[in-house]
């Protein structure tokens, strides 16, 4: 049905059609508005075909390669180069497989959103071109076996990710928290070129699956994972790196806050995979597993207590961004802390870890969501202070209704998504360390008060002097809410189907660190 | 000790850049930190690609034994791209910040605090 030479070219497709798209909009758009918006759309849901083929790709028949400029595109040694893969390898196993799903859902969700919400904008010939390049680097980012290509990739998702929140620069408070994002994540991603150069120098490889193959946990090794580890921490937005966040999030348009969301989840991604890819069972992995789950915990308590005072529905929402991403870290923490332990690992490691790769794929979904709906709500009020909101409800059902999915998943309420992870990782996490379950429960209840909070002082009450005429929001934005809001619910009635056919195969990716090499380097 | 030079001004430029924008007050300061910071990455990948005796892999009837392989030059040259790219943004968002907020002191800029 589909021709083989797209089969076999699908992961490069995957990067080549958003980035073209990217860079074809502004002249597309010289022909009309609507000629753009068409367009951007198109290459948009292309790339999310291709997503979901490579994905299924990869969960039927295994770790897909692709080998750029290669005469045969899953040679990745060839006979004349010594043993070593000297091109750039696109390595896609279940976790990237995973994580170009979640990339491509939630990226055509918003695409569809922003169409309306921010058409009244100015300069929207170079707002597509970034927002592609982002979703084009995003996926790179995810997809690549290379190092230098991670960092590269790394550094595009910077530079759009920057200049999108600034994109509103006739406030002078967007600009600055672009630039705040801009400075965290190029120091970042500085150090990560540093320890790209560390492993360099002592491997002579920049492949991942060839340096997991010689990596020795020398003085330097360990150097090199503490800079990336910093430089990754930091992007992904957890304490004590987070105080970019809610300045990033609170002024970007609020398609590009879910699209960060998924952003920093790229990062996230990144820290797993040279943790337990590229160093495995070589790194000391009872204590970096317990600086990320000391990173996660300070995330999840930090994050919401400095959520519960805040007035703005954005920054509030940003700091829970925080607290949810502490989660993930905690879960894999836990995970990588008895990753070389295999009765450990079975009876609960791997749990922990599935419940935290859950909560990435679901975490992307709600705080999309949530973010989204606050970007309704702004483009009705036309002010993002909660203070000056209050009985929208009787104006915005829809919006409503979505907001309380958003906010009962992320509180971990059943029958949503949040839940199904959560109890995953209370459950496991209870087994390693009880009061480590504890704490996660205690910021899961304060989650629910914050949110509470919220709703109440948006929605219910007499409608406040001057939201009288305010309605509902536009229907493509309300189309984009429902397909998030659709695999909220979907994936919090059915997590055992979303676990089983997504989440495991994503963990076992994750700690197979000999899978991995073989894919890559042939029978070894 | 001499061929350990570039390591130590390697060492020597990412302690000025760290602390230049660490320390500094004004944004155009704390890019010229940046700047530096992205020097001492650049350099330090080169003089990991140094290979005494070798060469360039640019002469057809060179031994192949002898040549070195390009990697480290072409990762340098990315990263100055990229450099150059992030340091026209930063600059271009100091321009903004000083229309709206007549000053380029990080103190000063500080309406996001809270």
């Amino acid at each position: 049905m589909i021709p083989g030479y797209i089969t076999t070219n699908a992961p490069a497709l995957l990067i080549a059609v958003p980035l073209l798209g990217a860079f074809l909009s502004p002249l597309i758009g010289k022909i009309s508005r609507d000629a753009r918006a068409l367009w951007v759309l198109a290459v948009m849901t292309l790339t999310a075909l291709i997503g979901y083929f490579v994905a299924f790709l990869v969960y039927t028949e295994g770790t897909l390669l692709y080998v750029f400029g290669a005469t045969n595109a899953t040679l990745a040694v060839p006979p004349d180069s010594g043993g070593i893969p000297i091109r750039i390898i696109f390595t896609l196993d279940a976790m990237s497989a995973l994580m170009v799903t979640i990339a491509v859902t939630v990226g055509f969700a918003v695409i569809l959103y922003s169409l309306t919400s921010d058409a009244r904008r100015s300069g929207l010939e170079a707002y597509y071109t970034i927002f592609l390049l982002m979703i084009g680097a995003i996926l790179g980012m995810v997809s690549t076996g290379d190092l230098f290509n991670f960092f590269v990739f790394l550094e595009i998702s910077s530079l759009a990710s920057a200049g999108l929140v600034a994109y509103k620069v006739e406030k002078g408070r967007a600009v600055e928290a672009g630039l705040k994002y801009l400075l965290v994540s190029t120091i970042g991603g500085i150090f990560f070129l540093f320890a790209i150069g560390i492993l360099y120098g002592q491997y002579n490889a920049l492949n991942m699956a060839m340096l997991a193959d010689m990596i020795q946990w020398t003085p330097l090794d360990k150097l090199a994972l503490v800079l990336v580890v910093a430089a990754l921490a930091a992007k992904c937005g957890a304490v004590p790196m987070h105080f970019w966040t809610p300045d990033a999030y609170s002024m970007a348009p609020s398609a590009v806050t879910a699209m960060l969301v998924v952003a920093s989840q790229a990062s996230l991604y990144g820290l797993f995979r040279i943790c337990f890819t590229l160093y495995g069972i070589t790194l000391n992995y009872v204590t970096i597993g317990w600086v990320i789950i000391i990173l996660g915990i300070l995330s999840m308590i930090i994050g919401v207590t400095m959520a519960i005072p805040q007035k703005d529905i954005k920054r509030l929402m940003a700091y829970h961004a925080v607290s949810q991403t502490g989660y993930m870290l905690l879960g894999v923490g836990v995970g990588l802390a008895v990753l070389g332990d295999q009765a450990l690992l079975n009876s609960y490691g791997m749990t922990a870890m599935e419940g935290g790769i859950f909560h990435i794929f679901n975490h992307a979904m709600y705080k999309g969501l949530l973010f989204l709906t606050a970007g309704a709500i702004i483009y009705q009020v036309g002010t993002s202070d909660l203070n000056r909101m209050g009985g929208l409800g009787h104006r915005m059902k829809w919006t409503m209704i979505f907001f309380i999915i958003g906010a009962l998943a992320i509180a971990g309420i059943p029958p949503f998504n949040g839940f199904a992870s959560k109890f995953l990782i209370y459950e496991s996490v209870f087994a390693f360390s009880p009061l480590l379950s504890i704490i996660a429960m205690v910021v899961s209840i304060l989650t629910l008060a914050s949110f509470v909070k919220v709703f109440h002082s948006v929605f219910m009450g007499p409608p406040l002097p001057g939201n009288e005429q305010v309605r509902e929001a536009p229907r493509t934005m309300l189309i984009g809410m429902t397909i998030l809001a659709a695999i909220v619910i979907i994936s919090g009635i059915f997590p055992e189907f979303f676990v089983q056919n997504l989440i495991t195969p994503a963990a076992h990716a994750l700690t197979d660190q000999a899978g991995y090499i073989s894919a890559v380097l042939g029978g070894a | 000790m001499f061929w350990n030079l570039p390591y130590i001004a390697v060492v020597l430029l990412s302690v000025i850049g760290l602390a230049t924008i660490l320390l500094k007050r004004n944004l155009i300061k704390i890019f010229l930190g940046v700047s530096i910071l992205t020097s001492a990455v650049n350099l330090f990948i080169i003089a990991l690609g140094y290979r005494e005796g070798g060469i360039a892999p640019i002469y057809t009837y060179a031994v192949s034994e002898n040549m070195v392989m390009a990697t480290p030059q072409a990762l340098t040259l990315t990263s100055i791209v990229i450099g150059v790219a992030t340091i026209a943004l930063m600059l271009s968002f100091a321009v903004i910040i000083y229309k709206t907020y007549g000053t380029v002191n990080v103190d000063e800029i500080k309406e996001l605090k809270e």
